[in-house]
C-alpha cells in the first residue's frame, strides 16, 4: 500500500507545484469567483423564496410554487407601495436630472466666481447622512406645518438624488473632447446649435446614466423616506415594517422581478454602446 | 445668446441652487435651532419652545455616548473590511478581466438592483438558526451548539460591508481603470518586482478612488439603522437607532435634532481631516 503511494506520486510532485502555481496565476480570478458569490447570495435568496409556498412568513422553506408569481399583487399593499414607490420614483428622477444637469454644465463649462463653493453645496448633501437629511427636512416640513406624505418625500429624493446627477453628468462633460465642438464652430454652427447638435448629444449618455442611477437611488431608499412620507407606504417602508411579522413571498417576486428589469435595461445599454462604437 | 455670457453659469445653477437653499441649507439651520429647544412648560408632548439650551447638546452626547462610539468604530470597521474586499474586486475587473469588463461591472452593481432591506432580511434568514450556515458550521464543529451568528455586532458589521460594498467598487474601478498600464511596465523596466510596482504605483495612483470609496462608505454607514435594527440587538443600536426613536416613538425633537447636528458635524470634521491627510483636492 505505502510502496504503491510511492509509486504513484513520482509524477505528483510537479502535479503539487503545477497546482501553487495555478493557483497563484488565478489567485485574482479565484478571488473574483468568491466575491460574486458573496455578492449575490442575498440576491439568489431572495429569488428562491419567491418560489416558496410560504403563506403568510417567508421564513422557512415549505415547497416550491408559482403561485406567487401568478399573483404578485396577492399580499395586502405591496402593490400600492410598489405604484407609490414607482412614482417618486420618476417624479424625482425627472426633477433631479433637470436641476443636476444644468448645475453640471455650469460647474463643468464654465469658470466663475463661486464655482469652488458651489462644488461644496453640491458635496454637502452627499456628506450628510441620510438620517441628518431625512430628520432635517421633517422638521423643516413641520414648522410649516406641511403634513409628511407624497410630495414631502418626493422633495427629498430630489435633495439627495441631485449631487449624484450633477457628479455623473460633470465627468462625462469633463471627457469631453473640446475640439469636437471647436469643430462645428468653425463650420459656421452658433452656440446654440453647437449645444443642441454636438454637446448634447455626447453628454446624453452621462444624463441617462444619471437618472438611472437617480431612479435606483430613489427606489430603493428608505431611511429618507421613513422620515418624510408619514402614513404613505413605499416598497421599501412595506419591507421594513412586515419584516417583523414576515414578509409575503409576493416582495421578492417584486424584488426579483425589479433585478431582472434592471439588468435587462443595463445590459441593453451597453450593447447599443458596443454597437456604436463599432 | 441674448443675455450677456458671463451670466449663463449662473442662470443654470439657480434653480438648482434656489431649491438646495430652501429643502437642505434652511433645514439644517431649522434643525441646529430645534436643538436647543426646551419643552414648552404646561404644552403637551411634541411641543417645543425657543431657548437657547446648548446644555441640550452635552446632555444628548452624555446620554448616548456609547452609541455615538459604537457608530463611529461600525462604520469605520466596515470600512476597513470594505476596502479589504472591494480592492481586490476592483483591481481584478479593471486589469485582468478582458473583454469580460462591462459585464463584470454591471454584476458589482447589480445587487443593487435587489431591494436592499429584503437583501438585509435575507442575511439575517441566511444567517438565523433555520438558515444554512448555523447548521453547517454546527456539523463542522466550528461553532458551538449555543452560538448565533445573528443579533450580534459582527452581523450589524458584516451586513453594512456587504450593503456598501458597491460604493466602495466602483470608485476604485474608476480609478483604478485609469491607469496607464505602461507606468506600471515602467516600473517593472526599472527592476521593481511585482510587489514594489504594485505598492509603490499602483497604490498611489488609486488613491482618488480610495478616498472617495472610503468616504461613500463610511459616511452612510456611520448613520445607518437599518442595519442594526435588522441584525443587530439591542447592544448593537447605533447613533441612527437613537435618532430614529426619539423622532418617532419618543417625540424629543430637541435630542434627535441635537445628536443629528452633532453626528454631521463629527462626520465632516472627520471627512475634512482625511481629505487633508489623503491630499485628494478635485473630489467631486
Amino acid at each position: 500500500m505505502n510502496q504503491k503511494i510511492k509509486d504513484a506520486s513520482i509524477p505528483t510532485i510537479p502535479l503539487n507545484a503545477r497546482f501553487s502555481r495555478w493557483f497563484g496565476r488565478n489567485l485574482l480570478r479565484i478571488y473574483m469567483v468568491i466575491g460574486f458569490t458573496y455578492l449575490f447570495i442575498p440576491v439568489a435568496y431572495t429569488f428562491a423564496f419567491s418560489f416558496n409556498d410560504s403563506g403568510k412568513s417567508n421564513l422557512i422553506w415549505k415547497g416550491f410554487t408559482l403561485s406567487n408569481w401568478q399573483n404578485p399583487c396577492g399580499a395586502p399593499e405591496v402593490c400600492n407601495a410598489l405604484g407609490n414607490s414607482i412614482k417618486i420614483g420618476l417624479l424625482a428622477t425627472i426633477f433631479s436630472t433637470i436641476l443636476g444637469t444644468m448645475i453640471a454644465f455650469a460647474i463643468g463649462r464654465y469658470k466663475f466666481k463661486g464655482r469652488s463653493s458651489s462644488n461644496l453645496l453640491i458635496f454637502l448633501p452627499m456628506a450628510t447622512p441620510e438620517i441628518v437629511l431625512g430628520a432635517s427636512l421633517l422638521s423643516l416640513f413641520l414648522v410649516f406645518s406641511i403634513n409628511p406624505g407624497f410630495w414631502p418625500t418626493v422633495i427629498a429624493h430630489v435633495v439627495f438624488c441631485i449631487s449624484f446627477v450633477v457628479v455623473t453628468v460633470k465627468a462625462r462633460i469633463a471627457s469631453l473632447d473640446p475640439r469636437l465642438e471647436q469643430a462645428a464652430m468653425d463650420l459656421y454652427a452658433n452656440e446654440l446649435e453647437t449645444f443642441r447638435r454636438v454637446t448634447l448629444p455626447l453628454v446624453a449618455p452621462g444624463i441617462a446614466g444619471a437618472a438611472l442611477l437617480a431612479f435606483s437611488l430613489s427606489f430603493d431608499d428608505f431611511i429618507i423616506t421613513n422620515f418624510n412620507s408619514g402614513t404613505l407606504i413605499t416598497f421599501p417602508k412595506f419591507v421594513y415594517v412586515s419584516a417583523a411579522r414576515g414578509i409575503p413571498a409576493q416582495a421578492n417576486v417584486i424584488a426579483s422581478a425589479m433585478f431582472f428589469l434592471a439588468l435587462a435595461i443595463v445590459i441593453a445599454a451597453q450593447l447599443v454602446k458596443r454597437k456604436k462604437t463599432r | 445668446m441674448s443675455f450677456p455670457k458671463v451670466r449663463v453659469p449662473y442662470l443654470l445653477l439657480l434653480p438648482g441652487f434656489v431649491f438646495l437653499f430652501t429643502f437642505f441649507i434652511l433645514p439644517i439651520i431649522n434643525l441646529a435651532q430645534t436643538s436647543t429647544q426646551t419643552p414648552l412648560s404646561g404644552g403637551d408632548t411634541g411641543e417645543y419652545e425657543q431657548t437657547l439650551a446648548f446644555s441640550n447638546y452635552i446632555q444628548a452626547f452624555v446620554e448616548n455616548k456609547e452609541q455615538f462610539g459604537r457608530s463611529f468604530l461600525y462604520a469605520t470597521l466596515a470600512t476597513i473590511f470594505a476596502l479589504a474586499i472591494a480592492y481586490p474586486l476592483a483591481y481584478a475587473i479593471a486589469f485582468k478581466s478582458g473583454k469580460y469588463k462591462n459585464i463584470l461591472l454591471v454584476l458589482v452593481v447589480a445587487p443593487f438592483f435587489t431591494s436592499f432591506l429584503l437583501r438585509t432580511v435575507a442575511w439575517k434568514q441566511i444567517l438565523g438558526e433555520e438558515g444554512f450556515v448555523v447548521p453547517g458550521l454546527r456539523a463542522l464543529n466550528i461553532i458551538g451548539e449555543q452560538t448565533t451568528l445573528t443579533s450580534t455586532s459582527v452581523a450589524v458589521v458584516a451586513g453594512m460591508t456587504y450593503n456598501f460594498l458597491p460604493f466602495m467598487t466602483l470608485p476604485l474601478y474608476a480609478s483604478l481603470e485609469r491607469i496607464d498600464p505602461r507606468t506600471i511596465e515602467a516600473a517593472g523596466d526599472l527592476y521593481a518586482n511585482g510587489l514594489t510596482a504594485f505598492r509603490r504605483v499602483t497604490v498611489p495612483l488609486s488613491m482618488p478612488g480610495v478616498v472617495a470609496g472610503t468616504l461613500l462608505t463610511f459616511i452612510p454607514a456611520a448613520g445607518d439603522y437599518v442595519n442594526a435594527a435588522i441584525l443587530g440587538s439591542p447592544n448593537t443600536k447605533m447613533i441612527g437607532n437613537v435618532i430614529e426613536s426619539r423622532y418617532f416613538k419618543i417625540v424629543d425633537y430637541p435630542t434627535a435634532a441635537a445628536l443629528s447636528f452633532t453626528l454631521m458635524v463629527a462626520i465632516l470634521i472627520l471627512v475634512t481631516l482625511y481629505i487633508r491627510k489623503a491630499g485628494t483636492e478635485e473630489l467631486v
